[in-house]
């Protein structure tokens, strides 16, 4: 028998210029796990929001256990028994785990918190759900993957039987990523109800029971997530058939444009993250640096943008040796970089996106005149790549915050790419992009390429290196391990250099 | 091995110990002089304590507060004012009023800093300094010379204020004492409390207290208040001291406080210890020029508190973590 947890009919929501969520419906029940898909933009997010009361629906009713609920902020959905895991972590760094987890409702004894009761209930969750994590350390220094235990924790420990997660796997490895599915499946064998939004099918086809998909923020499809297949679900949420197979002819690599040699840097901690690497990306060939995230490549990447001090070995761009130069510098002589972290490093989200098109550029010709910018000239480049690149905004006037995820991602390839360039630095550029976004930015890599320019690629999809590539890097505690054409080299191989298993 | 972090947490208690070691030195060779410093060093601590919980307080939710020497003025003056126009109704009622008028001029001078950050939005460097500014035209303005109040009793601690060298110490205004309840009180609620967890997770990710339900305003208009009525008690210690109200009797105290508190890490304990070096110091100096003890100009004693100041800021506040949200309105989504 099935009992319903949450019931929501005809949620509406209308931000300034769009209709975010229009009259969407959505079931749970009791030990369910509900995948929710849709392109960026989409309005997922928004519809989770609503749900946890976040936003304030415009129009629609919910129902929770079967009883009308009028839900007037996160705590009061979570006096109702929901939890959610946003996009981006809500936890308090310096504080502990078991602090961050009863956080908002702490055991007392007396006037003091009763830490001894905070961090046994931990203890027992994490025990109860196989949730492993250590009740006394402190979160900031806890990897992705653990932070977000604690987070499905903290919603755990409020007695949540409705659990959202908002692609909660978008900034785990693959490891971790299969870890959060198994704990996901204990839940629901709980009782728990979960909503599970994600870009990756795979996903969804592995855990989830049924499956919505909302496209211009309306639900378009619904189905049992047995007998749907990636192409069905792509194509259900894009409109469009989606190839999953990179199209691209064999590279031609002319010369060298970045030489790296005896690179040596260190990280935030001042711990040697990069130690003596070599390498090479020529014009016309895509470089893919394959590596467990944490590996050295955030340090690679900063350095070679200019980004990170190095402590010795040379950086060449193009014959010139830029190994002290600044970003700017370096932005000059046409190096495209797409940060990992869009949010921090490659927007400024209180600006528009006109002006964040122009970040890299608003200096020059013709965005500057003797000193002064030119609107207009910001206003034509804009419109011309919110037009190229497909980014749905409402204007270009409209703040870069706003715009989801995915986006976002696309106003910096856009920004990137778009210029002549010699030499292109992506790090991560599909994090959290949708398959039909994901398709779109790999054309833009491959054309790239076939222009004339050096990609340099760091994912940590392992699929995404190897239809990309023409070469594979791997790093491992900042070295190279292992560098050879990606004609040659299998996923099991690469695998095992990732893990540190062998040297090449 | 000690990491360059352990070390800088060495620091304030490297000091501390100089500080013993020249005591007992010191008492050695001028017993009365140093007694006399002692004694000192702890009136001069207490408002520099309470101004630098003022700000701790402020921070730790969120909010920068630099207005804290405006705030210490208006409670003195408010103070002052109220007791002197209470005097006929004997002397404690007169000085329990002062102390409240103080004590509520003061926080709600916090209450509207944290109007002027939280609902304004204001740059908080701004409001600190329009309080300053205001605060030391208003008091100029209004204040009535001639005017006088009650003065504030002794309080000698039975036995502990017959003690060989810290006799003196424990022989202080009544307010003095309450500066040191307070700052163990602040300690320990901000740390094992649910009041100081929530107010930590405000200052440091207030989307993150949202999200539990946890009023991230109101919290910061509370502590902004609360915080207000710290300074208003530093603000009456001065006024204990002088038992008269001056023009600029604040005389940077309240930005001295910020140093102490950027010197104590945003701890209370830490506060309380760059409170009494600074006191110390206070207590030396007003010593040396008051025993022209060497041929030199007392002005030039006058200074060691604000050079000390200054190489707290230069030092210590680069390896002081501020709260993340620090100085950030907050935005809800
Ligand atoms: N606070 C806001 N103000 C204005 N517009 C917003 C706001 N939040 C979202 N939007 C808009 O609403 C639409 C839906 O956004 P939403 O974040 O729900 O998409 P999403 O499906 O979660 O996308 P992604 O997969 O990229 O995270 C987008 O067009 C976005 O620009
Ligand atoms: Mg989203």
């Amino acid at each position: 028998m099935t009992t319903s947890v949450l019931r929501a009919r005809g949620l509406t929501k209308r931000f300034p210029g769009v209709l975010a969520n229009d009259s969407v419906d959505l079931d749970l029940n009791r030990g369910e796990i509900v995948g929710l898909l849709g392109e960026n933009g989409a309005g997922k997010s928004t519809l989770v929001k609503m749900l946890f009361g976040v936003y304030e629906p415009d129009e629609g009713t919910m129902e929770i256990g079967g009883e009308p609920a009028d839900i007037s902020g996160p705590a009061d959905a979570i006096a109702k028994g929901m939890g959610m895991v946003h996009q981006h972590f809500q936890l308090v760094g310096p504080l502990t785990v078991a602090d961050n987890v009863v956080l908002g409702a702490e055991p007392r004894s007396g006037l003091f918190i009763d830490e001894k009761a905070a961090v046994e209930s931990v203890r027992e969750l994490s025990e109860k759900f196989g949730l492993d994590v250590d009740p006394g350390a402190v979160v900031e220094d806890l990897p992705v993957g653990v932070q977000q235990r604690v987070e499905i924790l903290k919603a755990l420990y409020r007695g949540a039987d409705i659990l959202i997660l908002d692609e909660p796997s978008a900034v785990l490895t693959p490891q971790e990523t299969d870890e959060l599915l198994e704990v996901m499946r204990g839940l629901a064998a709980t009782g728990v109800g979960i909503i599970f939004i994600t870009h990756k099918l795979r996903e969804i086809l592995a855990v989830t029971d049924r499956v919505v998909v909302m496209r211009g923020g309306a639900v378009v499809g619904a189905a049992d997530t047995a007998g749907s297949t990636q192409e069905g679900l792509a194509e259900l949420m894009v409109g469009r058939p989606v190839i999953f197979r990179v199209e691209k002819d064999q590279a031609v690599p002319g010369p060298t444009v970045l030489y790296v040699q005896g690179l040596v840097a260190r990280d935030d901690r001042d711990q040697r993250a990069l130690d003596n690497i070599s390498l090479q990306v020529r014009s016309g060939e895509i470089v893919g640096v394959a590596g467990v995230e944490g590996n050295g490549q955030r340090e690679l990447v900063e350095t070679l943008t200019g980004l990170r001090r190095i402590t010795s070995g040379t950086i060449t761009i193009d014959g010139e040796d830029v190994t002290r130069a600044s970003p700017r510098d370096i932005h000059r002589l046409g190096v495209g970089h797409v940060p990992e972290d869009r949010e921090k490093d490659g927007l400024v989200s209180s600006y528009s996106v006109a002006d964040n098109l122009v970040l890299n550029r608003y200096f020059k010709k013709p965005f500057s005149k003797s000193g002064l910018r030119d609107f207009a000239a910001i206003a034509r480049n804009a419109e011309k790549l919110v037009a190229d690149y497909g980014v749905a905004t409402p204007a270009i006037t409209t703040g870069v915050g706003t715009l989801s995820g995915g986006n976002k991602q696309k106003v910096i390839v856009a920004r990137e790419l778009s210029e002549t360039t010699s030499l292109v630095v992506a790090s991560q550029p599909t994090r959290g992009v949708d398959v039909g976004s994901i398709e779109f930015i790999h054309e833009q890599l491959v054309s790239a390429r076939d222009q004339g320019a050096g990609v340099l690629l760091v994912s940590a999809e392992l699929d995404e290196i190897f239809s990309l590539a023409d070469r594979i890097v791997v790093l491992y505690r900042g070295r190279v391990v292992g560098d050879m054409p990606a004609a040659d080299a299998t996923v099991e191989q690469v695998g095992l250099l990732m893990a540190g298993a062998v040297d090449a | 091995m000690a990491s360059p972090t352990n070390t800088k947490r060495l620091i304030p208690w490297f000091a501390a110990a100089l500080v013993l070691a020249a005591i007992v030195a010191a008492w050695s060779w001028k017993s009365g002089d140093t007694e006399a410093v002692l004694g000192r060093t702890v009136r001069a601590a207490a408002p520099l304590i309470l101004g630098g919980l003022c700000g701790l307080i402020g921070e730790r939710s969120g909010i920068v507060n630099i207005g804290i020497e405006g705030q210490m003025l208006i409670s003195a003056f408010a103070g002052f004012m109220a007791s002197s126009y209470t005097a006929g109704m004997g002397t404690l009622a007169s000085l329990v009023i002062g102390i409240l008028a103080g004590m509520i001029a003061a926080a709600l001078t916090g209450t509207f800093m944290g109007w002027c950050a939280i609902s304004l939005k204001m740059d908080q460097i701004i409001a600190g300094t329009v309080v300053n500014i205001f605060a030391a035209g208003f008091t100029s303005y209004a204040f009535i010379q001639g005017r006088t109040q009650p003065t504030y009793p002794q309080w000698s601690v039975p036995v502990l204020a017959d003690l060989p060298i810290v006799g003196k110490v424990f022989s202080q205004g009544p307010l003095t004492y309450v500066a040191f309840v307070v700052v163990i009180i602040v300690q320990f609620a901000l740390f094992r409390s649910r009041w100081g967890l929530r107010t930590r997770a405000v200052g440091e990710h207030p989307s993150a207290a949202d999200t539990v339900g946890i009023d991230v305003l109101r919290l910061r208009y509370v502590n902004m208040t609360i915080a207000g009525s710290l300074a208003g008690i530093a603000g009456m210690l001065l006024l204990q001291s002088a038992s008269v109200f001056n023009r600029g009797m604040t005389n940077g105290i309240g930005f001295i406080a910020l140093a102490v508190m950027l010197f104590g890490r945003y701890r209370p304990f830490g506060v309380l210890l760059g409170g009494l070096v600074l006191g110390f110091f206070n207590g030396l100096q007003a010593q040396l020029q008051f025993r022209q003890a060497f041929d030199i100009p007392p002005q030039f004693f006058g200074m060691i508190p604000f050079v000390f100041t200054i190489a707290v800021l230069a030092f210590a506040g680069v390896s002081a973590r501020p709260p993340a949200a620090a100085g950030v309105p907050y935005e809800k989504e």
